[in-house]
């Protein structure tokens, strides 16, 4: 994961935060990956939407596993703490962490790659256990730091730069989290930067697992005509359902929202996602409704993109668990012990 | 011979008949009169329906390993007679359930064969399948009992502590306890066998097995994250570990939870989770065998790079691959040490027993945070799925943990810049900091090439400078983890050296070879990296017997690779059949070795 460091240089009159930082407080070293990279637009997005909801960095956890994907928490939120895990994993690791702490904000940048082949067991795993986290994919079909094969997410008929095109099923992150009972699936695209960030604070801001599917082409490796993860591709086939506007705590709703399309959802910290419909008859809080669609707009050859399912009434993987909220490094030692003279009355069992 | 209190009783019967209770109720009874006794498993990887045995060693010596006789063999089991019958020591008793009629063509008339129908005896007396065969099981003990003089009085009062909130299955248990015994006393009139007699030899000892030790350890040593993947023959130290925190560590005011078990997809995860954990601050720690360290192993290659704590608990099985799950081995030591691709290397812990399992435990995790690094129990199915008596466990309330080297938030408000992986003290040890603590805590943990300062590189020098500062803190450990028990005879140029579980087969070895004049230093490694200790006590000797229960003889290799050693004078003795080591492969080995010509 190589990287260049940016000199930390800002214009006086840049915008400020509630916590009195920049945005450029908010970035990271600056991105090694190819110029044009549908993952530097989501890295940009990540930045804006962190700092829009004034997370602290260092109560930021950005973790990761291996791909190009994986490499960009080292480009956003320099103060906050990473973990760059092995490949595939890093589902695993924020399990632990976020059992440990709670506080933080758990934010996973992953690829197709990494979730859909290697990883598959532990991206499954995370949804059924409903772990609190904002887990990114940045899907463009294939590897790009091993040069180009295909990956699971490759769409039938796909063309590669060279050889035969894809002949398998491609494994949709989407309606797979939607069958695994994911609370907050998205997916969008890394050139609608206008639809990404409030798609990504909804994810930060929701208690359970949230899915951002983003399709986040590669320039050097399938950005050619006959690619079904091109931008130009994915430009055509294209298709707004559901898009979200963020409201701050305490903000008013300025908006025009028309009868019957708009949807709040208050979200812990005060603040709303508003669902705005696109689509007027499709119910972003039906799982069977929605993967009945997704699939039919799939054959209609459509990329289908926006807050696609939420449930807001899920407990999430702390709360199943029944865990303190203390985060269990603060603990007391003494506490996690039986009291004095209690080891004498086990010991009386094993006589 | 048997003797009294030198008796060796073994119960054939077939797995998931419910034997485990009755078993455990004799072992509990010669206990409680005073006698020493150990308790052996051997049992089948399956869940109902195949051959089970339950060995009780009662052993006036206090010895700790499986007697080489069976001196009463409990035939219950019509699949295994013909083999069982075969065990039996000369001049040794077998009893069998003489309900059904059996082939005369079995008997050896070098033993004594007891005929009590049980079933029909049970079958007369109780009602239902179920309660039937549990009570033959029972009724079984009776005819122990009366045979070997067994307190009645201990019986019960035993029974009466077990069945405390159910009354009316102490008085079932005892009838069927007297069906056996008086059925014996009425009809057996052979030779007796050697008697239970009462000593005191119990006192402040307890029988536990090492998984539930090593649980308990946990518990005291203040682990909260307990992530696993099920795996015989680990699986009953997280049971253990749940069952003691549903009890001690619920927080009184909330009612929640300071601790969290997670029952991982696989192990690969279950690292994961451990290593995601422990980098939050949280001791964390994996019960997993042989199979769960390989697909750990990349992970476990990360934690030593990354430099984040773990604990293991390697309870380890026969191998290689699946192997036999239900028996034991030692053969782990080298995949443990070396876990992982490139250069990387493992502090090992080598509990002998459960009473080792339990000190170990908090000793592991403090050697973890302390080195932040994985560190690995390495137990076996002997040691943790069988019944040892062992001195009472004691805790120290006065005993500080060591978290190690970990910022707080003040200390880091007072630091101009923190980095990762700077060797501040020269012991090779860095400072971590624990998210979310300060703003100026934030590191990047990465197992890509990095320099001291945390940041990625590609450069020689940068990249070889950690991994030599890593080698430096090995040193470190080498002198932190614990040193080897080392016990001098009247001789000194040959010796024992073992690890973990081969540890009572060999002092009982000593004690029948120094019977026979053949004096022998012993030395048990407790750890790797071995102490200096461990070399200088090579170095003093002409031949070193390494026991081990491995073919690959690993222990060995690992000496000789840590401490650059000429391998000529370390002298394998090997047992790796999957059954524990007893005392006289040992002997008949050593004697073996000096007929040739070694040095004794």
């Amino acid at each position: 994961m190589s990287y260049i460091a940016k000199p930390s240089v800002s214009h006086p009159s840049v915008r400020k935060n509630k916590l009195g930082l920049t945005s450029r407080d908010y970035e990271g070293a600056v991105s090694t990956l190819c110029a044009g990279c549908g993952h530097d637009s989501v890295t940009a997005a990540i930045i804006q939407a962190v700092f829009d909801l004034d997370i602290e960095p260092h109560m930021l956890a950005k973790m990761s596993g291996i791909g190009c994907s994986s490499k960009t928490p080292a480009y956003f939120v320099q103060q906050s703490h990473g973990f760059n895990s092995v490949h595939g994993r890093m589902p695993s690791v924020t399990t632990g962490a976020n059992t440990a702490n709670r506080h933080l904000t758990y934010i996973g940048v992953s690829g197709d790659g990494d979730s859909l082949s290697i990883g598959v067991g532990q991206f499954v795993h995370a949804i059924r256990r409903n772990l609190n986290m904002c887990y990114i994919i940045e899907n463009n079909g294939v590897y790009g730091l091993t040069k180009g094969q295909f990956s699971a997410s490759a769409d039938i008929g796909s063309k590669p730069k060279k050889g035969l095109p894809n002949q398998q099923e491609p494994i949709d992150p989407v309606s797979t989290a939607l069958s695994l009972g994911a609370t907050y699936i998205a997916r969008s695209f890394s050139g609608d930067k206008a639809q990404l960030v409030p798609l990504i604070k909804g994810a930060l801001l929701h208690k359970g697992f949230s899915l951002v599917d983003i399709i986040s082409p590669c320039v050097t490796f399938n950005d050619h005509e006959g690619s079904t993860k091109s931008y130009a591709h994915t430009r055509q086939f294209y298709n707004h359902v559901v898009d979200v506007d963020y409201i701050a705590p305490f903000e008013t709703i300025t908006a025009d929202y028309e009868q019957g399309s708009a949807m709040p959802v208050t979200m812990h910290d005060g603040s709303k996602i508003m669902l705005r419909k696109i689509e007027a008859d499709y119910d972003p809080t039906s799982r069977a409704g929605a993967f009945k669609y997704l699939r039919e707009r799939f054959n209609a050859g459509e990329i289908v993109t926006g807050l696609l399912y939420i449930d807001d009434e899920r407990k999430e993987m702390h709360d199943l668990m029944g865990n303190v909220d203390t985060p269990f490094a603060e603990l007391p030692m003494q506490s996690l012990r039986p009291p004095k003279g209690e080891l004498k009355k086990i010991l009386k069992t094993y006589r | 011979m048997a003797g009294p209190n030198d008796i060796v009783i073994k119960i054939a019967t077939v797995n998931g008949t419910g034997s485990a209770s009755a078993n455990g109720l004799l072992r509990k009874a010669i206990f409680r009169m005073g006698v020493p006794v150990v308790g052996k498993n051997y049992f089948p990887s399956n869940i109902q329906g195949l051959p089970t045995w339950y060995e009780i060693r009662v052993t006036k010596d206090g010895y700790q390993s499986r007697s080489d006789r069976v001196d009463i063999m409990v035939a219950m089991n019509v699949q295994t007679y013909t083999r069982d019958m075969a065990d039996v020591a000369p001049g040794g008793w077998l009893i069998y359930d003489s309900t059904w009629p059996r082939s005369r063509q079995l008997d050896r008339d070098d033993i004594t064969v007891i005929g009590v129908p049980l079933s029909r005896l049970c079958n007369e007396r109780f009602d239902g399948v179920r309660t039937r065969i549990l009570m033959k099981n029972i009724a079984y003990v009776g005819v122990i009992a009366a045979l070997t003089n067994i307190d009645l009085e201990v019986i019960m009062g035993l029974l009466e502590e077990t069945f405390a909130e159910k009354q009316h299955l102490i008085a079932a248990n005892m009838e069927a306890i007297h069906l056996g015994y008086d059925y014996a006393m009425e009809n057996f009139n052979g030779p007796s066998p050697p008697r239970v007699e009462k000593m005191d030899a119990t006192h402040r000892h307890i029988v536990i097995d090492g998984n539930t030790a090593s649980a308990l350890g946990c518990v005291y040593a203040g682990a909260t994250v307990g992530a696993w993947y099920p795996i015989t023959p680990s699986t009953s130290l997280m049971d253990a570990f749940r069952a003691f925190c549903a009890k001690y560590r619920i927080d009184p005011e909330s009612g929640k939870r300071t601790y969290a078990i997670i029952q991982a997809e696989d192990e690969l995860a279950a690292i994961g989770m451990v290593l995601g954990a422990s980098w939050m601050g949280a001791r964390s720690f994996t019960p997993t065998s042989g199979p769960g360290i390989s697909l750990m192993s990349e992970f476990i290659g990360y934690g030593y790079y990354a430099e984040i704590p773990a604990v293991i608990f390697n309870v380890q099985r026969t191998g290689p691959s699946t192997g036999m799950p239900t028996r034991t081995q030692q053969s782990d030591i080298l995949s443990c040490a070396y876990a992982s691709h490139g250069d990387t290397k493992h502090v090992l812990l080598f509990p002998a027993d459960p009473h080792e399992c339990f000190t170990m435990a908090p000793q592991a995790f403090d050697l973890a945070d302390r080195l932040q690094t994985p560190v690995m129990v390495l137990s076996d199915l002997d040691i943790g799925m069988n019944d040892w008596m062992v001195p009472e466990f004691e805790w120290d309330e006065s005993y500080v943990h060591d978290r190690g080297k970990i910022l707080s938030a003040e200390d880091l408000e007072e630091m101009d810049a923190f980095y990762r992986y700077l060797d501040v003290d020269g012991d090779g040890i860095p400072y971590r900091t624990l998210p979310g603590t300060h703003p100026k805590g934030s590191y990047f943990t990465r197992g890509s090439g990095h320099t001291k300062y945390g940041a990625y590189t590609e450069n020689a020098t940068d990249y070889q400078e950690v991994i030599d500062r890593l080698d430096a803190k090995w040193e470190t450990a080498r002198k932190l983890v614990p040193g080897p028990e080392i016990a001098y005879s009247k001789f000194n140029n040959a010796a024992i050296l073992t690890v973990g579980s081969g540890n009572g087969a060999c002092k009982e070895a000593l004690d029948r070879l120094g019977a026979q004049n053949v004096g022998l230093n012993y030395c048990r490694v407790k750890a790797f990296p071995f102490s200096e200790s461990v070399k200088e006590f090579i170095d003093k000797h002409e031949v070193v017997y390494v026991v081990e229960q491995n073919r690959d003889a690993q222990l060995r290799a690992l000496l000789i690779l840590d401490f650059d050693l000429q391998p000529d004078k370390l002298v394998s003795l090997l047992h790796y059949n999957g059954i524990p080591m007893n005392a006289g492969f040992v002997v008949d080995r050593v004697l073996e070795e000096i007929s040739k010509g070694r040095a004794a």
